[in-house]
């Protein structure tokens, strides 16, 4: 094992204690996108296919719980910034691209714990359980999870322990692109600069592959662009973040 | 500490000096002002040798100790901590090194025992030596009650000690402390001290750590180095330090003709210097403890029997006013009121 890959697996390993040791903080960091679940869900028309409104709905609150998981994560960096653990660490020889790469990359388990959670609460209800589909767009959440931690990360390593930069510029952010990647509501016929803003919302493609996956189809081009929109995220991210990461020893 | 020792080897043995710094300089620019935090540090310590920097706040201690940890690069000028260059040997000297920040070095959502484990990882333990080493330290450094709890429920010296078990994890060849009895209360500082000295002791390594208490570096360290405004100003053991100054001998009179009348008396006793403040006179001087009986008798003789007497050993702060004009004690009091226009040393780690 080269020496990098040793390192990040140590930090991912570090990282993920406090999540087998508490796994109810999982559960507590998706109350949001649980209450929209809740209060969003039951004033959806049918759908135009006679589709039920929930099919729809659930990939968008599953992308939202990832987007949000993974974008809150840089305030545990931010904290470690504060307390004075993340300098021993870099004091410690772990490679600093593992010491980002690693903390990326552990978000993929707690998304994916939550993925399973909103499936296994709305599979009861009027919701058509496609696992393989359900399989293939958690890959793509993957991916997107990890890009979007990476920012997540770089941007606390950019606030310098400076909470209120971390959470103004994270909220700024998050709302927007959920919005414009139709999450909650369909972007079809909005304003044309409406339109291009969620056409380069790279989240948008993620929202529709995970749609057409969940719905149990598989439209090659739209996966396509899923996986393209994730990985482009995912590669901004690392790089963005194994910069920053880079510049804070 | 005795079996891990033998299952365990550094990973370099040097034998040069564990320190070695020529003209090592820092600055820091901040709102268009250049702060020279470190100047030409000329510095060498040997191995096994525990070694105090001592001075007020902003003398530039923390900025050198981050410099040899490698969490900041010099301006100029060189390093060597263990034989390896700070700038171009960054990851071996990491491997060498242990430190212990201000802060808490264990992350406060981990359980004390899982921190330690990731330490020996990330130092290149294989799993089952880490977890050896983790419960080693756990008894040594008398966590068992609190390395299963997570460390933000843990208090402060339970924390201090965490962090010092986790600069231990991998035998550190030198291991630094900054400020590490900042925020304890004196019984906790009390045995902070205690351990350090033990490890020391033990270990062999050799171990630098920052303070501003004189107490601190007198009672801990075998050789103390005075940083002022980023310079060394003395470095040597601390007795022989203070014994340069001498011992003060305060004296107490009826009157301050009587002080006078005896100040003329004791400037004959040679290498002495004396003071009048009303009916009080302050003699200093070399051994002044193991005169006094002969001092009082002299002056008994001569009709100014003084009606008080003091005998005060010099102390590091008595060392730092004579080499700098002010007392430390004072130091510490104003600079924490002027330190917001000058970068403070964490502030400055982040944007470096």
């Amino acid at each position: 094992m080269s020496t990098f890959v040793a390192d990040t697996v140590n930090v991912m390993t570090r990282e993920l204690k406090p999540v087998w040791r508490e796994p109810m903080a999982v559960v507590f960091a998706m109350i949001q996108p649980l209450v929209f679940l809740g209060l969003f869900a039951p004033l959806l028309p049918e759908m135009a296919g006679g589709g039920s409104a929930l099919q729809w709905f659930v990939p968008g609150i599953v992308a939202m719980t990832a987007l949000m998981g993974a974008s809150f994560t840089g305030s545990n960096l931010m904290e470690e910034m504060q307390s004075g653990s993340h300098e021993r660490q870099l004091v410690s020889p772990l490679g600093r691209p593992a010491l980002l790469v690693g903390r990326a990359l552990k978000e993929v388990v707690p998304m994916l714990m939550q993925v399973a959670i909103i499936v296994a609460v709305v599979t009861p209800f009027s919701f058509d359980l496609h696992l393989g589909g359900v399989l293939a767009a958690a890959f793509v959440l993957s991916i997107f999870s990890i890009g979007v931690g990476a920012l997540s990360f770089a941007l606390a390593l950019a606030s310098k322990g400076e909470d209120w930069m971390f959470w103004t510029v994270q909220q700024t952010l998050l709302f927007p692109t959920l919005l414009t990647a139709g999450v909650l509501l369909p972007v079809d016929g909005a304003p044309r600069w409406l339109e291009v803003v969620s056409k380069l919302n790279p989240m948008t493609y993620v929202v529709d592959a995970v749609r057409a996956l969940f719905a149990g189809t598989f439209p090659v081009e739209v996966v396509a662009q899923g996986v393209a929109g994730a990985g482009g995220v995912a590669a901004l991210g690392l790089w963005v973040g194994v910069r920053a990461m880079r510049r804070s020893s | 500490m005795g079996s891990y020792r033998r299952a365990m080897t550094y990973h370099h043995e040097h034998t040069g000096p564990a320190i070695v710094t020529r003209g090592l300089t820092r600055h820091f620019t901040s709102r268009k002002q250049t702060v020279e935090a470190v100047q030409g540090l000329d510095l060498e310590i040997g191995q096994g040798e525990l070694v105090a920097f001592l001075g007020p706040n902003g003398a530039g201690k923390s900025t050198t100790l981050r410099m040899l940890t490698t969490l900041i690069t010099p301006t100029s000028g060189t390093a060597y901590v263990a034989g390896h260059d700070v700038v171009t040997g960054q990851r071996d000297v990491r491997r060498a090194i242990g430190f212990v920040g201000q802060g808490n070095g264990a992350g406060h959502r981990q359980l004390g025992r899982d921190e330690l484990i990731s330490q020996g990882r990330a130092h290149g333990l294989s799993r089952a030596d880490a977890r050896r080493r983790a419960a080693e330290l756990v008894e040594d450094l008398d966590l068992t009650e609190v390395a299963d709890r997570k460390v933000s429920s843990l208090s402060g010296g339970q924390r201090r000690r965490l962090d010092i078990a986790m600069g231990l994890v991998h035998l550190p060849r030198v291991l630094f402390l900054d400020e590490p009895s900042t925020g304890l209360d004196p019984q906790n500082r009390a045995n902070l001290q205690d351990l350090i000295r033990r490890l020391h002791a033990e270990s062999g390594s050799t171990v630098v750590l920052t303070t501003h208490y004189l107490e601190e570096a007198d009672a801990l360290a075998g050789r103390v180095i005075v940083v002022d405004h980023g310079r060394v100003i003395a470095d040597d053991t601390a007795a022989r330090l203070k014994s340069g100054l001498g011992d003060l001998v305060r004296l107490g009179f009826g009157s301050f003709a009587d002080a006078s009348r005896a100040a003329t008396r004791l400037e004959r006793v040679p290498d002495a210097r004396v003071e009048v403040e009303g009916s009080s006179l302050d003699l200093r001087v070399l051994d002044g403890s193991a005169m006094v009986g002969e001092l009082l008798a002299d002056l008994a003789a001569d009709g100014v029997p003084p009606t008080r007497v003091e005998v005060a050993r010099p102390t590091l702060d008595d060392v730092f006013l004579d080499l700098t004009g002010r007392s430390l004690r004072e130091t510490q009091s104003t600079d924490t009121a002027t330190d917001t226009d000058v970068p403070t040393e964490t502030e400055s780690e982040v944007a470096a």
